[in-house]
């Protein structure tokens, strides 16, 4: 007994000796687990959030310019060319999207920008007043790209008919010249915030706790590809939470074409912060983090195989037809289905594999353990 | 057996330590329910919920509605009334009760240190505790006893050892000794703590702290309970609970773990502590000794308590060891993971998709989890095939009540236990909506593709 404790105590003298010490040399270590957080979140607050951002406003300003072109001379040209301006800004809103958090957050920006479907008697019903208040909840879903989807591509049967709606009636031109501002001031606000404060506070708060950076960031990621890339974009059209089919909830319905790129983008964009990618290189990352922890999967390592699957998914969806189409004209759309199925393949990883092998915990709830 | 063990049921002992932690186990309780208030988690994990998970046969057990405030309310009343010694039978009982009914609202809270605040609640009901420095003892001079019987005091001793015993036996597994999980993972996860934080990532320290956990729960009943020994071991005690307190979330167990291990202190020191919380409280210490002992008003019930908490004692042995009439890997399929002290055991999580099927006409749909459960509900189903199935039936209710007919529920389940990658886990082919929840096992979770031995 007495040995016993005598092992427990040098034991521990050991391992509160040692603690004194501080912090071991780098480099010594043959099997250091030692992930610094601080450079990923670098990485990605510089190198992604902040540039996505930037390269958002552009286009969003490119978009101003048309439209305002388009709303002061309206004829099938300029609408083609407000029109490509408008799928632009909306590809490059998909690689901001998944950054609901700090200032956007607090906005609630992807409500205020991407609620769809849009309510197309909402809007008609603001124009026809003159009088509207875009900041009011109520108008959430009358506004945003989802709105512009309508005004640019459904106002008409074909592009003669939307130019004869602009022409007729200013109240168009003057509605989709608000709904644009709404969006540019919002993001302004939000890149804005990350500039002047946010970016740091991010950064620093670089420990591991349910509300450290790190843990925040990838609850708000893998919601976001849950929640909005996968069912948003895919499964409740899809009808699959629902078991009935409902294209009309397809983002950019009005525009069959885009349903589909915009899904590309948006796990384009995934996937590429997932790997640290940015507009000059790439940087820490989930992926180099896995690497890091050596988590085997399989034979193969994780961030490997989560790669492998988004790559699988994206061959399949690449070979769809129009989401609209796939949807409409499949019962049940079977292809499409496939597709999904594969890209619903990647939530374990990130949901179960991932979390776990990083220890972040998938809510926020500050339960406590045994 | 009669002759041996009669002597030791005549013999008394000092009522201090039994006063004593009665004392903190009150305070601590208190503070407990304040808390979890304070927090909110009443509002987050019981009202918000539309669903709750119940434990098997406890299903008549849930939430009040805006009464569970109510509920509380009682519970950190009768907390106190424990710590005062006020009425003492009530309070006990009282507290004992809504504190269990509090309990079995939602297991998705389970935690086994509210599984063992349960059990000593249930065991201060029969002990003596409020004899000495009480309020009902200060009250009346016919309640004021300076002696208990002595098993009253062992019986608190042999609860708490038998939880470091049996959280030191789980641990004698590959995985925690030879492995060094879950704490492999867990560690390196708290770099960022002063001065540990550095060592947090080395490997050595995730062998050292699993095996040194191993051993210290193993062996810190019996250097509690040997005089010799008891200084250190407390001194252990502290700093054990002090760092897990530190490195995990685990609320109040620490405290409690440490003020309640004072138990195996001598009674001269339990009446120091008395006399000096005496003197701060007005309240001399001296007109509690009155060197009676207690004894029992009837023999008969005497007798049937002891008989009573034998069993009991009896049952808290051999309930850890249940696992072992389940085939397959307990951390896999948990039969036999609870009221086992099986703390710390497993880093596991898990993902379930639910897919509805229609009976009549073969439409089918997955379920969007977050339509029911909380994040918190979501996240411990996800893992453990008894929520699973409770859930799987609550859809099935769901769905049929909405007017789709009958419905088949299969289970996409997918988890991961310790850093191994993620397994299937739940027979997609089966039908969920037809199975039953029993004690039996449940064919229908998949075999673990690995091994774990030991314990």
């Amino acid at each position: 007994m007495k040995r016993l404790s005598f092992t427990l105590l040098t034991g521990l003298a050991l391992l509160f000796g040692c603690s004194s010490d501080g912090d071991p040399t780098p480099g010594e270590d043959p099997n250091p687990q030692q992930f610094d957080r601080r450079p990923m979140l670098e990485n990605w607050a510089d190198n992604i959030i902040i540039p996505s951002y930037q390269a958002f406003l552009q286009a969003q300003a490119t978009l101003e310019a048309d439209f305002t072109a388009f709303a002061a001379t309206p004829d099938v040209s300029t609408l083609q060319q407000v029109r490509q301006s408008w799928r632009q800004a909306y590809l490059s809103w998909q690689r901001v999207d998944m950054f609901e958090m700090g200032p956007a957050e607090t906005d609630g920006l992807r409500l205020q920008v991407n609620t769809y479907p849009t309510d197309v008697a909402l809007v008609e019903s603001n124009i026809n007043a003159g009088t509207y208040d875009l900041a009011l909840p109520s108008n959430r879903d009358a506004k945003g790209f989802p709105a512009l989807d309508y005004l640019l591509n459904g106002l008409g049967a074909d592009d003669a008919a939307i130019v004869q709606q602009f022409s007729a009636n200013a109240g168009y031109g003057t509605y989709g010249a608000d709904v644009i501002e709404d969006i540019s001031v919002r993001v302004n606000a939000v890149l804005t915030a990350w500039q002047s404060g946010y970016r740091d506070t991010f950064v620093n708060n670089d420990g591991a706790s349910a509300t450290a950076s790190v843990d925040r960031f990838v609850n708000d990621y893998i919601f976001y590809y849950e929640r909005f890339l996968r069912a948003g974009k895919m499964g409740i059209p899809l009808g699959v939470f629902t078991g009935t089919p409902a294209p009309q909830t397809l983002e950019a319905y009005y525009s069959p074409e885009d349903a589909k790129a915009f899904f590309l983008e948006g796990l384009d964009a995934v996937q590429d912060l997932f790997n640290g990618r940015h507009a000059s290189g790439s940087g820490p990352s989930l992926a180099s983090y896995l690497r890091e922890l050596n988590t085997l999967k399989d034979g193969q390592a994780l961030d490997q195989r989560i790669n492998a699957q988004w790559d699988a998914a994206r061959a399949l969806v690449s070979g769809l037809g129009s989401f609209r189409s796939e949807i409409e004209e499949n019962n049940p759309p079977t292809d499409m289905l496939l597709a999904y199925d594969q890209v619903q393949a990647a939530v374990p990883l990130l949901k179960v594999d991932m979390v776990s092998a990083m220890s972040i915990a998938i809510d926020f709830v500050d339960a406590d353990g045994d | 057996m009669q002759r041996h063990l009669s002597p030791y049921f005549s013999q008394h002992a000092e009522a201090a330590p039994l006063a004593v932690f009665r004392i903190f186990f009150g305070i601590m309780m208190f503070l407990g329910v304040v808390r979890f208030w304070a927090y909110g988690w009443i509002e987050k994990f019981y009202l918000e919920p539309d669903f709750h998970f119940t434990y098997y046969g406890f299903g008549w057990v849930q939430p009040l509605g805006g009464w569970t405030y109510g509920l509380f309310v009682l519970c950190a009343l009768a907390a106190l009334g424990v710590a005062l010694g006020w009425r003492y039978r009530w309070s006990s009982v009282l507290f004992f009760l809504s504190f269990t009914y509090i309990e079995l609202m939602d297991k998705t809270t389970y935690l086994n240190h509210y599984y063992f605040i349960s059990l000593l609640a249930f065991v201060m009901i029969f002990l003596p505790a409020q004899a000495y420095f009480s309020l009902d003892a200060a009250r009346r001079k016919d309640l004021r006893f300076q002696q208990v019987p002595r098993w009253a005091i062992d019986l608190l001793k042999v609860m708490l050892a038998l939880v470091y015993f049996y959280a030191g036996l789980a641990k004698l597994n590959s995985d925690w000794l030879l492995e060094a999980l879950p704490l492999k993972i867990w560690l390196p996860a708290r770099f960022d703590l002063p001065v540990l934080g550095g060592l947090m990532g080395q490997e050595w320290v995730h062998y050292a702290f699993s095996w040194a956990g191993a051993l210290y729960d193993l062996s810190i009943p019996f250097l509690l309970w040997y005089r010799p020994t008891r200084g250190i071991a407390f001194a252990l005690v502290v700093i054990f609970h002090t760092l897990t307190a530190i490195l995990f979330p685990i609320g109040m167990f620490p405290y409690v773990m440490i003020v309640s291990a004072l138990v195996f202190f001598s009674p001269g020191f339990h009446r120091q502590l008395l006399g000096v919380a005496g003197r701060r409280l007005g309240v001399a210490r001296s007109r509690f000794d009155t060197g009676r002992a207690w004894r029992p008003g009837s023999l008969v019930r005497d007798r049937a308590l002891k008989g009573m908490l034998g069993l009991f004692l009896l049952a808290q042995l051999l309930l850890p060891w249940r696992y072992l009439c389940y085939p397959g890997e307990l951390f896999w399929t948990e039969e036999g993971f609870r009221f086992s002290w099986r703390v710390m055991l497993m880093e596991k999580s898990g993902y379930v998709q639910f897919k509805v099927v229609r009976q009549q006409d073969g439409k089918w749909f997955y379920v969007d989890n977050t339509d029911f459960l909380t994040a918190f509900q979501e996240k411990q189903m996800s893992f453990q095939p008894d929520f699973i199935l409770e859930y799987a039936h609550y859809l099935r209710d769901h769905f049929q009540a909405q007017g789709h007919g009958e419905v088949a529920i299969y289970a996409d389940a997918f988890v991961a236990l310790n850093g191994r990658p993620s397994q299937r886990y739940i027979d997609p082919q089966r039908d969920l909506a037809k199975e039953t929840e029993s004690f039996a096992h449940k064919t229908w979770i998949l075999p673990f593709n690995d091994e774990i031995t030991g314990l």
